[in-house]
């Protein structure tokens, strides 16, 4: 989208596509055009390559040449910081799309002696921005000019015409800032740049780091308050998508088989509905794994491209221990109506597996996606963390009416007094429990629902055993 | 550069006293752009006599030299040599304190 303005003649909601993947869906637009928008956070959050991004997306994809006005790094520093991102800012300036100046503030140079302006700033800006045509701005960050003179209150009402002076003249200015003790940014910046603040935050814990996003302000626009989790990978800055967290999808009645005919048995319709989500609680060697092949198989066997995230086990291992109760995934992942990705969650953080389920999500349109299991994410996450990335997951499910079939470890015990399942348990649809207990020295199991929202169900626990034909009732059949 | 070794060279000839390389960067004529240059001539004038090389920049003329030279405020006055390089930014009013600054030793 290119956007033709006058000078002053901005429509209040006119935006700029930021650039950055997912933002613009937060935004509902992306950022204010012709206005300046302030992005801050703490140091390594992410804010110059922010800016850098919003430039250079803004060249090679809207064709909207950009200024980028850097009073910390120099240019050449930034060309060399931004180019593993394949962002080619030495091509870019040759092509005169690109101009990039970097201010030197020395407080050790500078004395002053009476009245003075910003005018050096604003010409430069002026010329560069007149030099190439540009439509985009970013000024990294201005705050720094605090560090060079004494007399604060210039500045202030320096910066402020400046950037009155930046909506006249029409360009779409990003502005960043460090994040201050007491205020959003050090200087206080905010207050000048109401138009549009984000702020960005990274934080460490447990060795994973994590960086959020959220909008503190948009005038005159709708935007999503959550904090959204944001990635910084080969590509750059990407916001993960949330389509939207509202209960409006619509539902389906068509009824499917988990794969288990005594599991179908359990709800008077015979099966589930489609498009729900199942979770499957039980302590280790319960049987879980099975269930979720089967349903999985299942979802094959209806012709349904299937998506299997596999947390503990490799591909080969799952292929071949589902082989021995007779479930055969083997053809249909050659068939390409399965993929399995197996991957241990501690490889990154949850914010790098929940882009990663989405981006399969997107690349492969699957009908039905089982995760097992979601336990393991808790160890790198906590419960609400976990709970947050879940719902996220479940929601974009519910969207596309996918079926989902989560697994999770518990205790030993009833996974009904489980921290962790009472968390996630509310977002499931489907509730079931399989459990292991010891009578007359032998090990006997049992699968229990314990919720189906819309389902009649059987409500006692029903005792299963796994066999080379997978899992069966093992009582005689009633008459 | 070449006004750098001009002045070095005279230095060492006659000890009298080095000649002071200053840019004065104004925007145009803004009454603090003005007031600028009315103060910086009289001190030159006043206290440096003919030991002095002043250029006057009006940066809407030549706004490439804003960034070449790292200006950032307006007026700027920047003393490229004797070293240390010295940026004054205002309008120069004060004018012990300019002096101060700039080095100038005065002999009454």
């Amino acid at each position: 989208m290119i956007i033709v303005m006058a000078k002053n003649a901005t429509t209040p909601l006119s935006k700029t596509p930021s650039g950055i993947s997912g933002l613009d869906e937060v935004t509902q637009g992306g950022l204010p055009t012709g206005r300046p928008t302030l992005i801050c956070g703490s140091a390594g959050c992410g804010k110059t390559l922010f800016g850098v991004q919003f430039l250079v997306k803004g060249i090679l994809d809207y064709n909207e040449p950009g200024v980028f006005m850097s009073f910390e790094e120099t240019v050449k520093d930034l060309s060399v910081n931004v180019k593993s991102l394949g962002f080619p800012l030495d091509k870019l300036a040759a092509e005169k799309k690109l101009r990039i100046d970097y201010v030197r503030v020395e407080r050790s140079e500078i004395e002053e002696t009476g009245e003075y302006d910003l005018e050096g700033i604003f010409i430069r800006l002026n010329h560069a921005i007149d030099s190439i045509g540009a439509k985009r701005v970013v000024l990294d960050t201005i705050e720094s000019l605090f560090g060079g003179i004494e007399n604060a209150a210039i500045l202030r009402s320096e910066l402020r015409r400046l950037f009155q002076w930046l909506r006249e003249k029409g360009v779409t200015v990003v502005i960043t800032g460090e994040r201050g003790e007491k205020a959003l940014t050090r200087q206080g910046l905010e207050e000048y740049v109401s138009d549009c603040v984000i702020l960005l935050d990274f934080r460490v814990a447990d060795q994973i780091a994590t960086r959020r996003l959220r909008i503190v302000k948009y005038r005159g626009s709708e935007h999503g308050t959550n904090e959204y989790p944001f990635l910084i990978d080969d590509q750059g800055i990407s916001v993960i998508p949330i389509t939207s967290l509202q209960l409006n999808h619509s539902v389906s009645k068509e009824i499917i088989s988990t794969g288990i005919p005594m599991a179908d048995k359990l709800f008077d319709s015979g099966g589930v509905f489609k498009g729900s989500s199942l979770l499957l609680t039980g302590s280790a060697g319960t049987a879980k794994t099975i269930m979720a092949s089967s349903f999985a198989l299942a979802s094959c066997k209806r012709n349904e491209r299937t998506l299997y995230f596999s947390y503990e086990e490799s591909k080969e291992q799952l292929l071949r221990n589902m082989m021995s109760v007779g479930i055969n995934l083997r053809t249909h992942l050659q068939s390409g109506l399965l993929r399995v990705q197996s991957v241990r969650p501690s490889l990154s953080g949850l914010e790098m597996h929940l882009m990663m389920i989405l981006k399969l999500m997107e690349e492969f349109k699957p009908q039905t996606v089982v995760i097992d299991p979601i336990s393991s994410l808790l160890s790198i996450g906590s419960i609400s963390e976990v709970r947050d990335i879940l719902i996220r997951v479940i929601d974009m499910l519910k969207t596309k009416k996918i079926n989902a079939f989560f697994t999770s470890l518990t205790q030993a015990g009833s996974s009904v007094d489980d921290s962790t399942v009472l968390a996630v348990s509310s977002l499931a649809d489907i509730w079931i429990e399989l459990t292991n207990d010891c009578r007359e020295q032998q090990l006997g199991r049992n699968m229990r629902v314990i919720k189906a929202r819309g389902m009649s169900h059987e409500m006692q626990p029903q005792p299963f055993s796994t066999t080379s034909k997978g899992i069966i009732d093992p009582r005689p059949l009633k008459k | 550069m070449k006004d750098k070794k001009d002045s070095a060279e005279k230095h060492s000839d006659d000890h009298f006293e080095e000649k002071m390389i200053l840019q004065l960067y104004v925007s145009g004529m803004s009454p603090k752009s003005m007031e600028a240059i009315e103060n910086i001539k009289r001190l030159c004038t006043e206290y440096l006599r003919e030991a002095y090389e002043l250029e006057i920049i009006d940066l809407y003329k030549n706004p490439g030299a804003a960034k070449e030279q790292q200006i950032i405020f307006s007026p700027s006055l920047v003393k490229t040599w004797p070293l240390p390089k010295k940026t004054l930014i205002g309008t120069f009013e004060d004018t012990e304190k300019v002096i101060k600054i700039l080095g100038i030793k005065i002999s009454e």
